[in-house]
Parts: C-alpha cells; sequence; structure tokens
C-alpha cells in the first residue's frame, strides 16, 4: 500500500512538473477548448432571451453559470484518449509497459490526476474572465462546494475508467476511430456537454438515465449551481462509484484477455 | 495522392463527416424546438450557415492546414532549406505542397447541406446573389489561409503545430452560427482577428439576400490588405530563418 502511494505521488509529480513546463501550449488547449461552451451559451442565451428570459427553466444567468462550471468539470474529465492505444501498441511502448510489475492503469491514473491540479490553478484566471462577461447567477453553499469537489473527482474517475476500457478495444482490431467517434457523439448528446438534458426531449432523458456519460459531465455541474437537492447529489455520488466500478470491471477483463491475445501476436 | 492507397479510409471519413452533419442537425433542432428564429435567421437559412460552415472546414484541411503542418516541420527539422533554394516564389511553394485528399468529403457534404437549404429557402438565390456566394467564399478562403500563414510564421517559436490546430479548431465551431448572435467584442474578434464572420457569415449573407454592397467591399479591401500583411510577415519571417546548418 505504502509503495503503491509513493509511486502515485510520484508520477503526479512527475505530471505536474511537466505540465507547469508546458503552460502556453496548456493555455492554448484550454482556450481552444473554452470557445465551444461560449458558443452553447451564446446560442442558448440567445433563445432564452428571446422567449422572454428563460429556456427549459434556465435563464441567462443559470445558463451562464451552467457553462462556466462546464469548463472546469470538461477539463477535469480531460483523460488518456482512446487513440493513444494506436501508438502504444505501434512504437511498442506497450511491451514494455507489459514487463513492469504494476498495471500500466496506475501510471495514467497518477499522471492524470497529477495534471488535474496544473489544469485547476490554470482554469482560476479564465473562470474570472468568463465571470465577469457572463454574469452567472451562481451561489453555492460551503456544502455544495465540499460536495462538488467529490463529484469533480468523481466525474474524472468514471471517464478515465471507461475510456481506457474503451481504448483496449484496439488490442483487438486496428480501425477502432469510427467507433471512438459514435463513442464521441453518443457522449456529446447524452451527457449534458452539448445542452443540458432538461432541454431535450423526455425518451433522450430516460436514455441518458441508463447509460454513465452524465454522471461525468452534467451531474457535476449541477451540484455546484444548485439544481440538486443533498439527497440527489449523496445518489449521484453513488451512481459515480458504480460506473466506476462497472468500468474498472469491464477494463480487467479486456486487460486480460487483450493482452493475452496481444502477447500471443508477437510472439 | 499517396493517400489514394488507403480506400478504407475514405470510408471513415464519410462515417465521420455523416456523424458531425447528424451532431450539427441535432443542435439546430434543439434550437428551433424551442424558438421560430435565431436572431431574424430561419432554420433553413441556419442550414445554410452549417452547410458553408462544413464545406469552408473541408476546404481547411483539405489544402490550408496540411501544408501549414508541414512548413512548421519543416522549420523545426530545419528542412526548409530545401524549399528555399528553388527558383521559384517560397510562399506559394510552402502553401500548396501537401493535400489531404479525404477532406473534400466534407466540401461534398457542406455541399449538399448547402444546396438542401437552399431548395428550403423562402426567397430563391438570384444570379447576383449566387455570385456574390462564390465571391465572398472565395475571399473568405483566402482570408483564412492569410490568418493560418501569419499564425504559423510567428507561432512556431512558442508552441506546437498541434496546439494552435486544437486552438483554431475550438474557435471554428464559432462559425457554424451566424456571427450577429456574439456579443460585440467577440464578433469583432471573429470578423478581423480570426476571420470566420467574412469565410462563413458573410457568403451565407449572399446566399439569403442579405449582403450590403458595403460588407462586399469592406470584405474584398480587407483581404488586399491581410495579403500584403502576409506578405510582409512572411518575408520578415524569412529573415530570421536561419536554416540548418546556422
Amino acid at each position: 500500500m505504502i509503495a503503491y502511494t509513493r509511486m502515485y505521488a510520484g508520477w503526479a509529480r512527475v505530471a505536474i512538473l511537466e505540465q507547469f513546463q508546458y503552460r502556453v501550449a496548456n493555455y492554448f488547449y484550454m482556450i481552444g477548448m473554452v470557445a465551444e461552451p461560449v458558443i452553447y451559451l451564446v446560442v442558448w442565451s440567445t433563445v432564452a432571451e428571446q422567449r422572454g428570459g428563460a429556456v427549459g427553466g434556465f435563464t441567462a444567468g443559470d445558463l451562464a453559470a451552467y457553462y462556466i462550471v462546464w469548463t472546469l468539470v470538461r477539463n477535469m474529465n480531460i483523460v488518456l484518449t482512446p487513440y493513444a492505444w494506436e501508438q502504444r501498441i505501434k512504437e511498442g511502448e506497450l511491451v514494455t509497459d507489459l514487463l513492469r510489475p504494476v498495471h500500466p492503469v496506475h501510471r495514467d491514473l497518477a499522471y492524470f490526476g497529477g495534471w488535474k491540479l496544473v489544469v485547476i490553478v490554470m482554469w482560476l484566471p479564465i473562470a474570472a474572465v468568463l465571470t465577469w462577461i457572463f454574469r452567472p447567477s451562481l451561489d453555492p453553499s460551503a456544502a455544495e462546494i465540499g460536495l462538488f469537489a467529490v463529484a469533480l473527482w468523481g466525474g474524472f474517475f468514471v471517464r478515465f475508467f471507461a475510456l481506457w476500457a474503451l481504448g483496449l478495444v484496439t488490442l483487438w482490431t486496428t480501425r477502432v476511430s469510427a467507433l471512438f467517434e459514435l463513442y464521441f457523439t453518443a457522449e456529446l448528446l447524452l451527457s449534458g456537454r452539448l445542452v443540458p438534458l432538461s432541454l431535450m426531449p423526455t425518451w433522450v432523458q430516460t436514455l441518458a438515465d441508463f447509460l454513465p456519460f452524465q454522471w461525468a459531465f452534467q451531474f457535476p455541474i449541477e451540484t455546484l449551481i444548485g439544481r440538486r437537492s443533498t439527497a440527489e447529489i449523496w445518489l449521484g455520488i453513488g451512481m459515480q462509484a458504480l460506473w466506476t466500478c462497472v468500468a474498472i470491471g469491464v477494463t480487467a477483463v479486456l486487460w486480460r484477455r487483450g493482452t493475452r491475445r496481444f502477447a500471443a501476436v508477437g510472439g | 495522392m499517396n493517400e489514394l492507397q488507403y480506400r478504407v479510409n475514405l470510408v471513415v471519413q464519410v462515417f465521420q463527416s455523416a456523424l458531425a452533419v447528424a451532431t450539427g442537425l441535432v443542435g439546430l433542432w434543439l434550437v428551433f424546438s424551442q424558438t421560430d428564429d435565431l436572431v431574424g435567421w430561419g432554420a433553413p437559412e441556419l442550414l445554410a450557415v452549417m452547410g458553408v460552415h462544413i464545406a469552408m472546414g473541408g476546404v481547411i484541411q483539405m489544402v490550408i492546414e496540411p501544408n501549414m503542418a508541414k512548413l512548421m516541420d519543416d522549420v523545426r527539422r530545419g528542412t526548409l532549406d530545401y524549399v528555399l533554394t528553388k527558383p521559384a516564389d517560397s510562399q506559394a511553394l510552402v502553401s500548396m505542397r501537401e493535400v489531404r485528399i479525404w477532406s473534400f468529403v466534407d466540401v461534398v457534404v457542406g455541399a449538399i447541406v448547402l444546396g438542401v437549404a437552399v431548395v428550403n429557402l423562402e426567397r430563391s438565390v438570384g444570379w447576383i446573389d449566387a455570385a456574390g456566394f462564390a465571391a465572398a467564399l472565395l475571399l473568405g478562403a483566402i482570408m483564412i489561409y492569410c490568418f493560418w500563414l501569419i499564425l504559423t510564421t510567428t507561432a512556431f517559436r512558442l508552441v506546437r503545430v498541434e496546439n494552435i490546430l486544437e486552438l483554431f479548431q475550438g474557435v471554428y465551431q464559432a462559425g457554424r452560427w451566424p456571427v450577429a448572435i456574439y456579443p460585440f467584442w467577440l464578433r469583432t474578434s471573429l470578423t478581423f482577428l480570426v476571420p470566420l464572420a467574412f469565410a462563413i457569415t458573410v457568403p451565407a449573407e449572399s446566399l439569403t439576400s442579405r449582403l450590403t454592397p458595403g460588407t462586399f467591399v469592406l470584405a474584398s479591401s480587407f483581404t488586399a490588405a491581410l495579403l500584403i500583411v502576409t506578405r510582409i510577415v512572411w518575408r520578415v519571417g524569412l529573415r530570421y530563418y536561419s536554416g540548418a546548418s546556422a
């Protein structure tokens, strides 16, 4: 256990030191990413205004709060892209990973977890500017902020393991991009990333309830902007834990079968 | 042409384009399930904007981005020397070395979306509108090219091309909607800083009979000015380029 803690701390430190060196690159990336929610925010604020102030229960101020918190949640749930596996296999990095005594998922988890600390620090000035421009109606209690911190990391875990499992499909076939694109489109529509799900038709919302996407996106956002009761928030954190466990289970199975297959091809 | 060997990539590209169109349509449909028009643009008109956005994106990915990526790569490796020693104009050479052929799918898909939009427009498109559209589209593509070349020539000291690509692709999404919906400061940036307004909204305005002669004159003169600035930036940039051996 102590050995693992030290390993995690080490990898996280490497990520922090490395990513702070690439400040400009990180900012370019973050600004490009902020464009997306700003566009949604402007479009839906315009719609709200034309409808006399609100759309689907969201005023312009509510929408601003939603999409500004969105920027933090989105940054937090950037994890190892499934496309990375193609390179790992092609360049032989996976072979090295297989020789190590520790499962590579630990290194990725620690690395991305450490990177998130950099992301949060760098996000603060962006949030300040967005708040100054778009005037969100945001007034969270101390308890909500605490729960939001939990839900934020919960979302990170859900998405981290879901995408790690998805990436493992690369061990079976190299034509994965269509599958990944399909996954990301479903996620865009069913997670609350494009619009809050309450603006979607009821059947879409029902469908979303059976899928993991919203727990990594809309749920953390809504804990902070005050659209969920404390009981609902605890339930949501439970759902995050559940989906994380499911994704870990799938990862474990795919990893065991996939690496056996991979070794067979290589040997 | 090398890419033509990999035909499966065409299927992948078609699939990705179809998915992007579907997502765009869902976005439009969601907006129009809540309202009848967006700052005076009806559903078929916004569909026209979307068509131009996709087609222009295809052109950018097909000819502009790959050349800029190669240019930046050459600067880093010092292999730009091979271009500079050729007798032809260096700016022209670096701008037309690469073509990513499959992105042409987006141009076709954009044209189809545009066709559907035009059929559904309430007002028919006259000859003057169509000519204005073609001209505005050409001017817009030139402006985006200038923007990219200026960025590539100046920014390679700070960041890698992937970073510029990500930034640009993020901002490019803003062009999916007419710039009139954006607040003043953003609209101004999207017009003169990243010329998406000229590249997408203005051609769509022409198609929907909104384009005023004033806007067209502004677009033409801005294009001319940008071409001159790009030329100067390229020249100055070359003076600072020291080659692989230095």
